[in-house]
């Protein structure tokens, strides 16, 4: 009897969370798709034809026939959407960028810090993860306004004599990521290094590197799966980023995120929203896969 | 050992100046008199008391924590489970599907699960509202604990559930006498992460919500669009204080645990020998 009970839970164990991602996070996906493929309607919910069941299998074929593509056409259409759609890329891959320039040294020198201080200075990556995203980007308004804290202290010490218009460019909008995602970028590449067997480059040295060169040829390429890791914790999200170029940004930044909260909140276009979604995650399918494969890696290295 | 180089140290200060000065500076102007956000007038709290007033943002407050609560407490049950599962089940059928359920939700662009989660509950007829936000921030942060935990069990000396197996005991009560303790605080702080997210998360809950369920981040989004006020740096303050705080009870309770392991380890090996 017990064991029969043990049994369950084992499964149970499984099937519980199984069910529910299933149900959560990917069955919603299939309804976006579907949703694309339908038309607007002036109605609640505001699309046709709507999702039905009841009327069985010949219910769901006669749904398929008023399946349209006329949401992909508008898309390829209108050069708006294409030019968000390269512009998220670019803004993202080039913050990635940026955050990993930036995020290197920290996760370095952390790593060659002693010993005793290391998991406090952990915890201070971690810890401004924890504290809202969203106030993380507001505070960067008031430091980043034309009279703002940014410019004051710029104009004080004389290096500027009129203020920088930074706030509403893009170089908002690479500081508000870069800012915000730091510490996934800090985080694995920390972890890498920090595993590394530091005996490796006393021997390249030893046989005659410069420190730079052992570097170069011994730390680096054993970092490079925490750096790749880093890269695609950056920028898979950055691509669909909404508050940072809705805060940040200015008016003719062209974001895919943005572009979908306003096409879902303000023009209330169920359908074509759905249709941005399905290709931003089109877009995005070969990251996010690559991603959990160094993640399963990992996990299996830890074994 | 290598010593810290100056480089390091200075890589690593600066790093941490770029992390923290824009939370400090945010704080500080919390306490500004003046109502510019940008100019110094004063020490005062003023806009504290101001917020006590402001009933539709105690309300959110109100919504957003029930939220944070009760979702944080689902997804630390489902991602203890999910990470269990990918753990101890090595292979079974589906796993790869599984893993990535689970590694998706860290990454994706919060936009598309808002709008995947909005559309599930428009399509199974679910009302709008508090309980729909609750589902969404379970399931992405179920995912987050999930990574927590997991990290913990991989590190799990499995020997010590084995032995207890052996002395007969089922598996149920191994996982609550045996594992339960040692990942306890891999638990605990998954919980609290959750917690964090979903007390900030703006987007999701903006898609997801409906009449009469709005949350503070939603609150402090739209007044944000209207320009900066120090009304907003002192509610942020606040919620910074509060995650702060957490974070540190959270840090305090690990150690302690630890500790007290230690200590009972060294006991029973005294004991044996």
């Amino acid at each position: 009897m017990a064991r029969i009970a043990s049994a369950i839970a084992s499964r149970l164990v499984i099937i519980v969370p199984y069910a529910w991602l299933l149900f959560f996070f990917l069955i919603p996906f299939f309804i976006v798709f579907r949703i694309s493929l339908s038309q607007t309607a002036i109605a609640m919910p505001p699309y046709t034809p709507v999702f039905d069941l009841a009327g069985g299998l010949s219910g769901i074929l006669e749904g398929m026939r008023e399946f349209s593509v006329d949401n992909y056409v508008w898309l390829t259409e209108d050069v708006l959407y294409f030019n968000a759609y390269v512009s998220s890329l670019f803004i993202a891959a080039v913050s990635t960028f940026l955050t990993f320039l930036i995020g290197y040294p920290i996760a370095y020198g952390m790593a060659q810090a002693p010993r005793s201080i290391r998991p406090t200075l952990l915890m201070l990556v971690i810890l401004p993860f924890w504290t809202s995203f969203l106030i993380r980007v507001y505070a960067w308004i008031a430091i980043l306004k034309p009279e703002g804290l940014l410019n004051q202290f710029l104009i004080t010490i004389g290096v500027i004599d009129q203020p920088l218009i930074i706030l509403n460019t893009n170089w908002a909008i690479y500081i508000g990521i870069v800012y915000s995602y730091l510490p996934f970028m800090v985080l694995p590449i920390y972890s890498a290094l920090e595993k590394m067997d530091h005996t490796l480059t006393e021997a390249a040295q030893d046989l005659g590197c410069t420190p730079i060169t052992a570097f170069w040829r011994v730390t680096f390429p054993l970092s490079l799966a925490g750096v790749v890791a880093g890269c695609l914790l950056v920028f898979i999200p950055a691509v669909g980023e909404f508050v940072i170029p809705d805060l940040l940004g200015g008016s003719e930044t062209l974001m895919i995120g943005k572009t979908l909260w306003n096409e879902f909140n303000s023009n209330r276009d169920w359908p074509v929203s759905s249709a941005v979604a399905t290709i931003l995650l089109l877009i995005l399918v070969l990251p996010i896969v690559y991603f959990q494969n160094v993640q399963a890696k990992a996990d299996s290295e830890g074994r | 050992m290598a010593k810290w180089s100056r480089f390091n140290i200075v890589s690593v200060v600066l790093g941490f100046g770029f992390l923290y000065l824009p939370i400090v500076l945010l704080v500080i102007f919390s306490f500004n008199e003046s109502k510019l956000v940008t100019v110094w007038a004063g020490f005062s709290t003023r806009w504290y008391a101001q917020l006590w007033h402001n009933q539709s943002l105690l309300d959110a407050a109100w919504v957003t924590i029930r939220v944070a609560l009760l979702s944080a407490t689902c997804a630390t049950v489902l991602g203890t489970l999910a990470a269990l599962a990918l753990v101890r089940y090595t292979r079974f059928r589906g796993r790869v599907l599984f893993s990535g359920m689970v590694y998706a939700p860290l990454v994706m662009p919060e936009v598309i699960t808002g709008l995947s989660l909005l559309l599930l509950f428009v399509a199974v007829g679910l009302d709008r509202g508090f309980w729909t936000i609750t589902l969404a921030h379970i399931t992405f942060t179920m995912c987050f604990v999930a990574v927590v935990v997991q990290s913990r069990l991989l590190s799990f000396d499995q020997s010590i559930e084995e032995a207890a197996l052996d002395l007969g005991a089922t598996p149920v009560r191994t996982f609550f006498a045996i594992t339960l303790p040692v990942i306890a605080p891999a638990v605990f702080s998954g919980w609290v992460l959750a917690f964090t997210l979903s007390l900030d998360d703006l987007v999701i809950s903006s898609f997801t919500t409906g009449p009469g369920a709005t949350t503070l981040p939603m609150k402090i989004y739209s007044q944000v669009r209207l320009g900066v006020t120090p009304e907003i740096n002192a509610i942020c303050t606040i919620l910074i204080g509060v995650v702060a705080l957490g974070v540190l009870v959270a840090s305090i309770v690990t150690k302690r645990r630890e500790l007290q392991r230690e200590r009972d380890e060294r006991a029973a090996f005294a004991a044996i020998g």
